[in-house]
């Protein structure tokens, strides 16, 4: 079953602003429920700091089903905390212990500037997606939609890919801070469909000097990225990408 | 005043394209002079804003998250319909719209559910070709399945993940428009009011969400594409952002909000679990597919289930009610959503509910796991496979088609559900209300253009699955784009529209006010507190069964709220800077002045149909009883604090007969 009375000490990174200086802060969290998401246990604490009259912890979060991509948070070292395929909030307190210290995060990285407290910006992952991540065609410019048969294997590795929600965990893993499983995630998808196949190369080239011209940091093969993404996202899809970009070099464009 | 729904004349299958040949258009040398905003970037508003770039508008998008991407339309898990008849099962376009009629409970407008229905294919074609990974057959060739309220197999999707897929394809559309120049991007941006100037929606005041600072934005017309208000029950499968305040700012100045008290609770979702909950999570329809909802027959073994002395999963066959299969066995587990969620509300109210708190009913797919199993079993020549052999073949069946479901409900409630029968409850979901729109999609404010689910118009009193994606993405891509015209070809002569006139600072200096309002309140209870409370209220007297009474009720408990809101709400921090308490309990205020419509609407509307059920009008054995004579009308309310007035729009029905929905 479960208990309801869990007591736990958080040790939260504060920060006002962007240009502030941040620090971590703790806090104690009673009567914390086995059955609570991770997100609501922040939630009872920031009601209890507001009826203190203090500022409650800012951090985001919208769908709470893990598809959005908004929530964050480093949580005891790991991006999304401590389970496997799981964003912050589809984690529950049944896989924490009464009496835990838990370190609270956002992520760190120079392309993603601290908002406040647990907030960052992500805008640069929009950019990246401008710079090419799309396929050329208009509304009302298409075909039916079996005219392509598309293998089913096919169309399910590219669903692999795509099935990234945006929410810069591999950025936060990367010793680097690169964005290359992102970025992979989006060409590796849209080269997988005989209609984006067309723009491949030229798509890999743009997104990666977006990428670059961003910030984030280069791939070193580290794989922490693929350890921490919530989605699980192989990569494998950095090597297909790879190879899109090579071509788009060798292919003189 | 009546409304005009501005429906074109001739055969309905006729309507829209000879409408759309006939309409006036925008030479592109003008559509460069002519700025439209868009706010809301899911499905509908995405889609638009994508659309009007290509035609060559000057757009503005706007959307309070930190990227487009994260419009709560990414959660859609199921599927969108499409009359396609890929499948050759007798599909059409006339069966989408008569199914979506009749599923409505014939309280929309038959010209826009058959345009809904021509364009479907359309959306299909058009996700394809943006890449959407849609699931496929061995063969190649696009997948389907089939969801409630209909008999044949025409919903697409993509895993369980198919709104995520959907979004990404109108985002990456957008996203083309936006590095094009054709679209300029406001993230972080909430609308936080309308401004009117002559008469005519000229553009928005929006509050820049990391600095505070309030914005005046003019463009020659504003659509909204801001979704549905489904939060105003705090407890939903909506995301928690997800507010009414677009819209709601909209009626303040002077728009009709349309059936207000139209909301979709959904049959299978995860049982709330404790008083700290934020939000409930949604199992996609699709598991009624191949999961049978069933209660213990005897009240005995469901109370000995509750207190955890008895295991649903050891009752014999004999001791379940399979309760949607024997009340309606046409349809069985398929029957549309407020039937469905109706029929566990009944069964937990005669006390056969499952979970600890009595209100949950068993979802089971032990019979499909050996049902696959058998069929695996025979397909790789095991004729002898055991008993354990056929679950394990039957188990990996289940999990390919709806994994990543199993799954989530595993994360939420630490049980297997491939082992034990999954508990679910209805919850709130949807609202088919909304803004009042014309067949053009434009509100009664000129200009003022309402898309997807933050209008009223082709849902009727109940939507069925997997049709909530297909009007967002028809709205956005094929309607919108088009009707739009009707009303911009005027404007050609209008030169840009000044942002710094008086109406514009009127209403900047309004919403400057009504922020301090708040903030000065300085009282002790956080807006949070007050949106659980309305919750409870809302769900209390509007929720599955409502009564005159409890309605009445209600609106007063409401205002009481609301008087005590604006007396002791704890706003923490300032006017100009990041700050979510502040846009929390915006949110808030908003939701307290629709919960009341609500209210009202659901106290005017003396009949039962589809999501709106009231206690007094029923049939014999519990069905919802329509007053076709009286109440075949759009409720279309202006607000007032004190007496909302009620403006009808007539429906006509020239080509369905009004019937009682049966799905026995």
């Amino acid at each position: 079953m479960g208990a309801d009375n869990m007591k736990l000490t958080l040790k939260i990174w504060r920060q006002k602003g962007n240009k502030a200086k941040g620090q971590f802060q703790t806090y104690q969290v009673d009567n914390v429920s086995t059955h609570m998401s991770f997100l609501e246990m922040l939630d009872v604490l920031n009601e209890k700091l507001v009826s203190d009259k203090q500022e409650p912890v800012a951090f985001e979060h919208d769908c709470r089903e893990g598809i959005c991509g908004t929530c964050s948070l480093v949580i005891n070292g790991y991006p999304h905390g401590p389970m496997q395929g799981t964003t912050t909030c589809q984690l529950h307190m049944r896989h924490f212990n009464d009496g835990d210290t838990i370190t609270i995060e956002p992520w760190r990285s120079a392309a993603f500037p601290v908002v406040k407290d647990l907030v960052v910006n992500r805008d640069a992952f929009d950019r990246i997606i401008q710079s090419g991540g799309f396929i050329s065609v208009n509304t009302g410019q298409a075909q039916d939609g079996n005219a392509i048969p598309i293998e089913k294997e096919v169309a399910n590795e590219a669903m692999d890919a795509a099935t990234c929600i945006g929410c810069g965990a591999c950025v936060a893993a990367c010793p680097n801070a690169s964005a290359m499983l992102f970025t992979a995630a989006k060409v590796s998808h849209l080269a997988h469909m005989p209609q984006g196949e067309v723009e491949a190369a030229q798509r890999a080239r743009r997104m990666v000097e977006q990428h670059d011209a961003e910030g984030f940091g280069r791939c070193s093969n580290i794989t922490a990225c693929e350890a921490e993404c919530p989605k699980e996202i192989s990569v494998e899809h950095i090597a297909r990408l790879n190879r899109e970009y090579l071509s788009s070099s060798v292919g003189g464009k | 005043m009546p409304l005009k729904s501005n429906v074109p004349p001739g055969e309905l299958g006729e309507k829209w394209t000879k409408y759309r040949s006939s309409m006036p258009l925008v030479a592109p040398n003008n559509k460069r002079r002519l700025e439209v905003i868009v706010v809301g970037t899911g499905l509908a508003g995405g889609a638009a804003a994508a659309t009007l770039g290509e035609l060559g508008y000057k757009v503005k998008v706007f959307t309070f998250h930190d990227s487009p991407r994260r419009a709560h339309s990414i959660a859609a898990q199921g599927g969108i319909n499409a009359a396609k008849n890929y499948q050759n099962d007798g599909d059409s376009v006339y069966r989408l719209f008569y199914d979506t009629i009749k599923g409505g409970d014939y309280r929309s407008r038959e010209a826009n559910v058959h345009r809904l229905a021509e364009v479907s294919v359309n959306i299909i074609d058009q996700a394809v070709a943006q890449g959407v990974p849609f699931a496929r057959e061995y063969g190649g060739l696009l997948a389907n399945r089939s969801f409630g309220g209909v008999q044949v197999s025409r919903t697409f999707y993509a895993r369980g993940q198919t709104g995520q897929q959907l979004l990404l394809g109108a985002y990456q559309s957008l996203s083309r428009q936006v590095s094009l120049g054709n679209v300029t991007m406001y993230n972080r941006h909430e609308m936080v009011d309308l401004v009117k100037v002559d008469g005519k929606a000229r553009g928005i005041i929006a509050r820049n969400l990391l600095t505070g600072e309030l914005e005046r934005h003019a463009a020659h017309a504003v659509v909204l594409g801001t979704g549905g208000y489904g939060n105003v029950f705090y407890l939903s499968t909506n995301a928690m952002n997800s507010n009414v305040s677009a819209a709601w700012r909209t009626v303040k100045r002077g728009a009709f909000m349309a059936n207000p008290c139209f909301t979709q609770i959904h049959p299978t979702c995860i049982p709330v679990s404790g008083e700290y909950q934020s939000k409930l999570t949604l199992m996609s329809e699709s598991l009624r597919n191949d999961g049978r909802v069933w209660v213990p027959k005897k009240k005995e073994d469901a109370i000995a289930i509750r207190e955890g002395k008895k295991n649903g999963r050891d009752l014999s066959e004999e001791e379940r009610d399979y309760y949607l299969e024997r009340r309606y066995p046409a349809f069985g587990n398929l029957v549309p959503r407020d039937v469905a969620s109706r029929a566990a509300k009944t069964a937990c109210d005669e006390g056969l509910g499952v979970s600890p708190t009595g209100l949950a009913v068993y979802l089971d797919f032990a019979d499909a796991i050996m049902r696959y199993g058998k069929s695996r079993a025979t397909t790789l020549h095991e004729p002898d496979a055991s008993d354990a052999r056929i679950k394990e073949l039957g188990t990996a069946v289940i999990e390919e088609k709806y994994g990543n479901l199993f799954e989530m409900y595993e994360k939420i409630t630490g049980e297997n559900p491939y082992v034990m029968p999954m508990k679910i409850y209805p919850a709130v979901h949807y609202t088919m209300g909304g803004l009042w729109v014309d067949y053009n999609l434009q509100t009664n404010i000129p200009g003022l253009f309402a898309t997807g689910e933050a209008n009223f118009s082709d849902h009727g009193a109940n939507r069925l699955g997997a049709s909530a994606l297909m009007q967002g993405l028809a709205d956005g891509y094929f309607v919108l784009p088009y009707t739009i015209g009707t009303f911009l070809a005027d404007e050609i002569r209008t030169p840009m529209i000044d942002p710094d006139q008086k109406e514009f600072m009127d209403a900047e200096k309004a919403v400057a006010d009504r922020i301090s309002q708040v903030l000065d309140v300085k009282g002790n209870q956080s807006a949070e507190s007050f949106h659980r409370r309305l919750g409870k209220i809302m769900w209390e007297y509007c929720g599955m069964s409502r009564s005159e009474e409890g309605l009445a009720k209600g609106r007063e408990d409401i205002r009481r709220l609301r008087q005590e809101f604006y007396e002791d709400v704890f706003v923490p921090g300032t006017a100009d800077e990041y700050n979510p308490e502040l846009e929390k309990a915006l949110r808030v205020a908003d939701f307290l002045e629709l919960g009341e419509l609500m209210m009202v609407d659901a106290k005017d509307r003396d009949e039962s149909c589809g999501g709106h059920f009231r206690e007094e009008f029923k049939t014999e054995d519990g069905e919802a009883l329509r007053r076709d004579e009286e109440y075949t009308y759009v409720s279309a309310w202006e607000w007032d604090d004190h007496d909302p007035i009620l403006h009808k729009e007539d429906l006509v029905f020239e080509n369905v007969e009004l019937k009682t929905r049966s799905y026995k």
